[in-house]
């Protein structure tokens, strides 16, 4: 399968050359990381879509990653110390090491975690993914978009990141496109309104 | 005979100053007159028993309850009976301090203010029908106005409630994409009701009902849209005539056993029965009824407050849901595949063509030996708390032989399919290897330890198909236009065995269409087909206005341009592979020559 450039108007019967104009490509926006899955990713048995170049999203998502992680393990340690210094209770300290070992282990993998979402904006749908151990890929119809939500966390503005869900008549779909740049996210809102619009159909 | 007979063909709106009507402004609002429809762009009026349908019903009950508690006091008053000692009441301490006069005043404004309000409600509540939209206003106090954009329906239900049915009422509920988005015009005449909805539908399907009713004078009364899908034996024509008038002249004043309409499956009491007896749930508690006597019996009294509870809930379970499935009957119309339900309160839905999202054929192994199917749908404008229940609307055959599961079928995927859908729903259901599916191979069996062989996709004719399940067996109908997004997932356990998840997003609904597993490759081939095809499905789907293009170019056009998987990967090791193919439904039939079985084939299964 070819993949085509993104927002390239696409010929329907009724409406054949007065669909609008898209204002802002997207590739004005931000550098656009489009990285072909990595070649040690693809083979194996890992599931893995041939011809797709993903956009990766903020590397900055790391470090917001990090310090959520961190700030929880900060104030659980926290917990724990009270605990055990006021109470004498000395098991405590078994959960909180398991609890630990398994905070590192999962911030460990947050880099590879983070470079493993991606997204791409082909003729008329989105491509999604996320996810190393539990891999997933979602393929939507731009004119099936509900509504576009930006989310913005306190962590997240002080980094200038920006969360977009993409939100369908379904329940489950679930694309949501964590750590987008701020211009990015909102660039990349615009257009996908803007796509929807002209190619929307009934429900 | 039926007020719509007596008054002749109705005139409408395109002449609305030759009938005794009022100036049409947009405010006025316009009596009813029996026979003549209500969808003149003006505001009518609801049936006038509305507000003690709604809400009156709490006023009589407290009525009742009055009376009740002074019975006592109403017998001594007719039969007088000396000596009795009288306990103190609010009524002696009435009589006895002479407030009566009181009393009764304060009883009479009560009962006018209360009928007041009613009134004014009744004249505050208005509808009307427009060629864009369906309007609601009302409330006294807080109004209320909400409007309906026609092209959005997703489908029209009418439904009576006992006590609305025995004075002629009904309630239409036009229902709308969206968390609890219906417009309800709660009460109307009964014999409106049928004609308001036909109207609706008409309008939302991009007819002028004018145009609508130069083709009806021109003695073709059978709605050209839809193709004959009601009765595969060529009567489809008579069948649909005989249903439209029987839709027409429905009415309170006929006796409802008359009135049901030509139903192209029919339901029998003892299926019915049967099948809600051999449900899961009863399953259970029969179980537990078990395990009760077993206790009884070893002396533990307590067991009865178990086992009590346990065969009311079962009882109420078997009425209720056969009370409900009673007289059910489900046909093709003019305006989409019509679908009746109840003995007692009546609910009589209609689905236009496009509105339903995704179909399940299922049967639980329970209902193997009787060959038992039941139909479930998804369609939008069911709230989540719906789903969550498993609303009976979304159950469209409550259970029936493979053969009244495929005619089903066939009205859900009007114009998509055509032929007969038994041979391939046979296949698919009924096989062990599919026709046309693509199989997942041998080393998923340690996901599917039993029903790896009968995993399956295919993707052909606009439709994306899901077979699965040895103990519960399941065919997922989704057809291209509709979905909403489609998923592939690999976790570690499927990763070391090379396969892969597959789910297909609809609005939410009973129906949750995934495939547990499938080979790897297959699953991204199959990502890259349906996702390229829901793309080109949708752009040419115009079923949001069903009737204002050709209806026959539609489904050609979607066949003609989806891609179709080609040759499938060549699977590694000997592990075998079903291939798909673009062919039609009927190809893949075992048996072409023989359509349907005959009806005692089908008696045989029962």
């Amino acid at each position: 399968m070819t993949t085509p450039h993104p927002g390239e108007p696409r010929p329907t019967p009724d409406q054949p050359a007065e669909r609008p104009l898209i204002e802002t490509p997207l590739e004005e926006l931000s550098s656009p990381e489009t990285v072909q899955a990595d070649p040690a990713e693809q083979s194996g048995k890992r599931l893995e879509l041939p011809d797709a170049e993903w956009r990766r999203v903020s590397r900055k998502l790391i470090a917001v990653e990090f310090i959520s992680e961190g700030a929880g393990l900060v104030l659980v340690t926290a917990a724990v110390v009270f605990v055990a210094l006021v109470w004498d209770w000395t098991w405590i300290w078994w959960p909180f090491a398991a609890f630990a070992v398994i905070s590192l282990i999962a911030a460990a993998f947050i880099p590879r975690r983070i470079r493993s979402i991606g997204y791409q904006l082909r003729a008329d749908d989105l491509l999604f993914r996320r996810g190393i151990m539990w891999q997933r890929f979602v393929a939507v119809p731009y004119g099936r978009m509900q509504l576009v939500d930006i989310n913005r966390g306190p962590l997240s503005r002080a980094f200038g990141l920006a969360d977009l869900k993409f939100v369908t008549a379904s329940a489950s779909t679930g694309v949501v496109i964590n750590g987008l740049p701020e211009a990015e996210a909102e660039g990349l809102r615009d257009h996908l309104v803007a796509v929807a619009e002209s190619r929307r159909t009934g429900l | 005979m039926s007020e719509h007979q007596a008054a002749g063909p109705p005139e409408r709106f395109e002449a609305p100053a030759a009938g005794p009507r009022v100036k049409p402004t947009a405010e006025a609002i316009v009596p009813r007159v029996a026979g003549q429809s209500l969808v003149d762009g003006q505001w009518h009026r609801l049936h006038p028993a509305t507000p003690l349908l709604r809400g009156g019903i709490a006023f009589v009950a407290i009525l009742g309850i009055v009376i009740a508690n002074l019975r006592e006091r109403l017998i001594e008053f007719f039969i007088p009976a000396p000596g009795m000692e009288q306990p103190t009441d609010p009524i002696d301490y009435i009589l006895n301090h002479g407030f009566v006069g009181w009393v009764l005043l304060a009883i009479a404004v009560g009962l006018i203010v209360v009928i007041a309000v009613f009134w004014f409600s009744w004249r505050m509540h208005t509808f009307r029908v427009t060629d864009e939209a369906v309007e609601v206003r009302s409330g006294i106090l807080f109004r209320t106005n909400r409007k309906a954009k026609l092209d959005r329906i997703q489908g029209v239900s009418i439904e009576k409630p006992l006590l609305a049915r025995l004075i002629g009422a009904s309630r239409i509920n036009v229902s709308v994409a969206g968390q609890d988005a219906n417009v309800k015009l709660e009460y109307l005449y009964g014999a409106d009701a049928d004609g308001l909805r036909r109207d609706v539908l008409t309008l939302a399907s991009g007819v002028k009902l004018a145009e609508r009713r130069q083709t009806a004078a021109a003695g073709d009364p059978v709605d050209p849209v839809l193709p004959p899908q009601s009765a595969p034996d060529g009567a489809g024509g008579v069948s649909r005539f005989v249903t439209e008038r029987v839709d027409d002249f429905i009415s309170p004043e006929l006796d409802p056993e008359e009135a049901v309409p030509d139903s192209v499956v029919r339901l029998t009491l003892g299926r019915l029965v049967g099948s809600t007896l051999l449900s899961p749930f009863t399953v259970i508690v029969l179980i537990s009824v078990v395990a009760g006597v077993v206790l009884l019996v070893n002396g533990l009294d307590w067991a009865w407050f178990w086992l009590v509870p346990m065969v009311l809930s079962l009882g109420a379970f078997v009425w209720s849901s056969v009370t409900k499935s009673l007289r059910y009957s489900i046909a093709a119309t003019a305006s989409g595949v019509r679908i009746g339900f109840g003995l007692f309160s009546t609910t009589n839905d209609t689905v236009p063509p496009g509105r339903i999202h995704a179909i399940e054929v299922s049967q639980p192994i329970i209902w193997r030996p009787f060959g038992w199917w039941r139909v479930r749908i998804n369609k939008a404008g069911l709230s989540l708390e719906q789903a969550a229940r498993g609303a009976t609307s979304n159950t469209v055959l409550p259970v029936g032989s493979l053969v009244d599961a495929a005619q089903v079928v066939e009205l859900m995927l009007a114009g998509r399919i055509d032929g007969s859908a038994w041979a391939p729903l046979q296949s698919a259901l009924a096989t062990r290897d599919g026709v046309g599916f693509v199989g997942s191979p041998r080393r998923s069996r340690w996901i599917n330890w039993f029903s790896w062989r009968r995993t399956g996709y295919a993707l052909r004719d606009g439709m994306l198909l899901f077979r699965q399940g040895v103990v519960w067996r399941k065919l997922h109908i989704l057809p291209l236009a509709r979905l909403q997004s489609i998923r592939v997932d690999q976790g570690p356990l499927l990763r070391a065995l090379d396969l892969a998840s597959a789910t297909a997003h609809t609005v939410p609904g009973p129906v949750i269409a995934k495939l547990p597993a499938m080979a790897r490759d297959e699953a991204v081939r199959m990502f890259d087909a349906a996702s390229a095809a829901i793309v080109v499905a949708q752009s040419t789907d115009r079923s949001h206005r069903w009737a204002s293009f050709d209806p026959e170019h539609q489904p050609d056009e979607a066949q003609a341009t989806a891609p179709y998987l080609d040759e499938p990967v060549a699977q590694s090791g000997t592990e075998p592979t079903t291939r798909a193919h673009a062919e039609p439904w009927q190809e893949h039939s075992p048996a072409p020559s023989v359509p349907f079985p005959t009806t005692d084939q089908d008696r045989r299964t029962t």
